[in-house]
């Protein structure tokens, strides 16, 4: 295989890694944000719970997007990592917060230091996500870069667009946190966060397309492609796919409950969660046709800022054989956490 | 001017990497010696059916639980830190080092973190076995961990294997050359068995605490027992592999060397210098206390041989901070030396009878709790400031290894970082600290000292799966052990 090749084939693994970073970590960063409307210690017990087995192997995928980046796209990871300087340590110090409240708000003494855990889980997942979507819309948006060294200030990242973007992902951050309760709950949180998630998918519909209206107008390139008429019909799918997700989204969160004895309707239950990964599916593919095959827009493609072949080798070698055992095992570990978590179980 | 007394971008990125990565190593150097050590206690009561390993086993998934999280939460930090940071050192090493980082995420934090949901959440939902497996494969993968991170350090303390491309890349030649560099076996070694003690240390402590409170608890007396069995195995191998490690240091790293020992001048014969204040602008130790030839003897092997002092070297090539290699090496022997005494004491205690009876022996074993993460923290110190000015030994200076980010946004996110760990790790030590002031108990599930939710999380068993959660006791009548002063002492094997 070519260096070419193989630079290809580790961006989109390094993509799926994010896009599965993303997902993941995105419906647990959304309990977080959705805490300020589930009033009430035993609600509250009940959705940490729900993703207390598995938000540790959800944020590995975070670490394997830097460590890969570091390893693969060295020149990338150089240049992002300088530029994103005040979001990424903000981010990381909001996860620092919001990652040692799942044990502290369970070790808490007293209700007041539960309380306070409890804004440490909240107000962390709410910074964590905001710096993410800030990052996203500061990377997209361009980084300037000299030589092999990022050549901005440490305030390049703020812009009206990276701002949008931080919004942007907390709409959805917040739609895939409240779908996946509706999943793993019932009774009347499940109504609760129901409702939620029927607002936080209109909120988040809108954004995709104030951010989508506007990305072709950031840099000349993204225009470029978006205009570059009749390849971009081949993109026409994209926005009839989001109508037909939002669409089952929402019938699937009006059928949402029923019947909760009913094993086939709990799974039924998961439907808007799996048209929510879908929507953040579509969208994630929508900035992939933007930029690629930049890593670092405008500058710096993906083949620019590949480490030499066979460092690039090595890691695939591994990755191949050792992703998909990761995959099977965190499968197995979502599946032996599986069904719904139930109010009173466990608890007195 | 004020300004110009304000510190470089250089140096406040270099204090903040030392102070996030001290900060970061305290956790896994204890979480790597207890998951070995909950392995140990789930297996033993899979064999024995006694339920006081159950109970233990539970005492410290609890600590491990808080140690883990913390772990986990600052150890993102340094995945990014070496970016935003050090983004030149990351353009030029990443080619050689971003491999191994990318392998220790592939091989141990996706393993660990995927079973550690099963090992804390799973007793009582999964089979005892399946149970076992999960405790094993954590434990399994904080050592993986370990292997690829201290084989990218030993890379940049000893590179090998390597060539420099036109843009001052390292490019990757020979894998094996990289991963198993010089200095990397026994670094591994002494950096493992440093977190095993570190372990033994705490968990010996808070057993010593609990049976000077109350001399008949039982399960104080086990932990107390194996953490002693350990000292007194593995602090004696520990002194070995750190005089391994000291000799090929000697070879590769001979400045840092000299640091540690304070020597300035090439001298044959040379003292081995117990304390004193190395001077570095007079070039000189002062006030030593020192035992003639005995420098030579430990590092050469030989009484008259000859050991370079760092006058040899020119100025810039020289550890830029000799006090703290010099102080800090100092601390780490002492330390070990203070657990290999107490290791002994223990056998002769054992031997007499009177290992649990002793109070000057118990209370000397509480103080003895933070010695282990203090000999790791300045061990790694003498590494680290010993390795200076070099990020990568040799080849690549500090200087030039930084991003080109201003001051002030460096002062800022040290600032935010010294603020939110003081804060959040400071609670962190209050919670655990809390746990070790429970004494261990039968059916040990600490409910009455926390909220019942903890009840449910840690062994959700009698609660989600009631038919299962009957098989994850032990289903004979428990054995009691009889009580007497003296347990049947563990095999030595058990311990580690």
């Amino acid at each position: 295989m070519s260096a070419e090749t193989i630079a290809t084939i580790w961006a989109f693994l390094i993509a799926t890694a994010v896009f599965l970073y993303v997902c993941m970590d995105g419906f647990d960063l959304g309990v977080g944000i959705l805490f300020p409307w589930i009033r009430g210690k035993d609600d509250r017990d009940l959705s940490v719970n729900t993703v207390a087995p598995v938000w540790d192997g959800n944020e590995t995928w975070l670490i394997l997007g830097g460590g890969g980046l570091f390893g693969v796209f060295p020149l990338a990871y150089a240049t992002i990592m300088p530029a994103l300087y005040m979001p990424i340590i903000v981010m990381l110090l909001a996860l620092i917060f919001r990652g040692v409240a799942f044990e502290m708000r369970f070790r808490a003494a007293t209700p007041g230091q539960l309380l306070w855990w409890d804004r440490a889980f909240s107000g962390g997942s709410y910074v964590a996500t905001a710096c993410q979507g800030i990052a996203l819309g500061a990377l997209v948006q361009g980084i300037a870069v000299e030589g092999r060294s990022y050549a901005g200030g440490w305030w390049d990242w703020l812009s009206p667009f990276s701002v949008l973007t931080g919004a942007a992902l907390l709409a959805g951050y917040g739609m895939l946190g409240a779908c996946w309760l509706v999943w793993k709950t019932e009774g009347e949180l499940q109504d609760q966060v129901r409702a939620l998630a029927g607002r936080l998918t209109w909120l988040t519909l809108g954004f995709m397309a104030l951010v989508s209206a506007i990305v072709p107008f950031l840099l000349p390139q993204f225009r470029e492609r978006w205009f570059d008429f009749p390849v971009i019909l081949t993109a026409l799918p994209v926005p009839v796919l989001v109508v037909v997700l939002a669409w089952r989204l929402f019938r699937g969160l009006g059928e949402a409950g029923h019947n909760p004895e009913n094993r086939r309707m709990v799974w039924r239950d998961g439907i808007p969660f799996a048209c929510a990964l879908g929507l953040f599916f579509l969208a994630y593919t929508g900035l992939g046709i933007s930029m690629w095959p930049m890593i670092v827009p405008p500058d710096i493609t993906i083949w620019e800022a590949a480490a030499p072949r066979d460092s690039q080798l090595f890691m695939l070698v591994g990755a191949v054989v050792l992703i998909p055992v990761i995959l099977a095992y965190t499968a197995y570990v979502y599946w032996l956490f599986r069904g719904k978590i139930k109010a009173g179980e466990g608890y007195h | 001017m004020l300004w110009d007394a304000f510190p470089s971008a250089l140096d406040l990125a270099r204090f903040q990497f030392a102070f996030t990565v001290t900060f970061h190593f305290l956790f896994p150097a204890f979480t790597i010696g207890l998951a070995s050590y909950l392995a140990v206690l789930e297996g033993l009561w899979l064999w024995t059916g006694r339920e006081k390993y159950l109970d233990l086993f539970r005492y410290w998934l609890k600590v491990f639980a808080v140690n883990f999280a913390m772990g986990v939460v600052s150890g993102i930090v340094l995945s990014y830190q070496f970016g935003t940071n050090w983004s030149v050192w990351s353009d030029r090493t990443g080619p050689v080092l971003g491999p191994l980082i990318a392998y220790e995420v592939l091989t141990a934090f996706f393993l660990e973190a995927g079973f550690l949901g099963v090992m804390l959440f799973g007793l009582g939902r999964v089979g005892r076995g399946l149970h076992f497996t999960a405790t094993l494969l954590v434990a399994i993968g904080t050592l993986i961990s370990g292997f690829w991170i201290l084989s990218a350090n030993s890379w940049m303390q000893t590179p090998a294997g390597f060539s420099i491309g036109p843009d001052g890349q390292f490019l990757p030649e020979d894998w094996w050359a990289i991963i198993f560099n010089p200095s990397f076996p026994f670094r591994y070694l002494h950096t493992i068995t440093g977190a095993y003690l570190t372990t033994a240390m705490i968990v010996g402590a808070v057993g010593a605490w609990h049976i000077l409170r109350d001399r008949s608890n039982e399960r104080a007396r086990v932990m107390f027992s194996m953490a002693m069995w350990m000292a007194a195995a593995v602090a004696p191998a520990q002194a070995f592999f750190g005089d391994m490690q000291g000799l090929w240091a000697l070879h590769y790293q001979p400045q840092k060397v000299a640091a540690m020992e304070g020597h300035w001048e090439t001298q044959r014969g040379a003292p081995l210098i117990l304390f004193g204040i190395p001077d570095m602008a007079r070039e000189e130790t002062r006030l030593r206390i020192e035992i003639p030839k005995l420098g030579s003897i430990i590092l050469v092997h030989d009484p008259d041989g000859e050991v370079r002092g760092l006058k040899d070297f020119p100025k810039d090539q020289r550890p830029t901070n000799v006090p703290l290699v010099f102080w800090s090496f100092r601390i780490m022997v002492a330390m070990g030396l203070l657990m290999i005494a107490l290791g002994t004491v223990s056998l002769w205690l054992r031997w007499r009878g009177t290992l649990y009876d002793r109070a000057w022996f118990l209370r000397w074993a509480v103080a003895m709790g933070p010695s282990g993460l203090i000999a790791v923290t300045f061990g790694w110190y003498v590494t680290e400031a010993g390795r200076q000015p070099y990020t990568v030994y040799g080849l690549m200076r500090t200087a030039e290894s930084a991003s080109p980010i201003e001051a002030p946004a460096v002062l800022t996110s040290l600032a935010l970082f010294m603020t939110v760990y003081f804060i959040v790790f400071g609670a962190g030590l209050w919670y655990l600290f809390r746990l070790f002031r429970h004494p261990p108990g039968p059916h040990e599930t600490g409910a009455e000292t926390e909220p019942p939710i903890r009840t449910a999380g840690i062994t959700p068993g009698p609660q989600i799966a009631p038919d299962r959660a009957r098989d994850a006791r032990p289903q004979p009548a428990e054995r009691r052990d009889g009580g007497g002063p003296d347990g049947p002492p563990l095999p030595a094997g058990a311990a580690e």
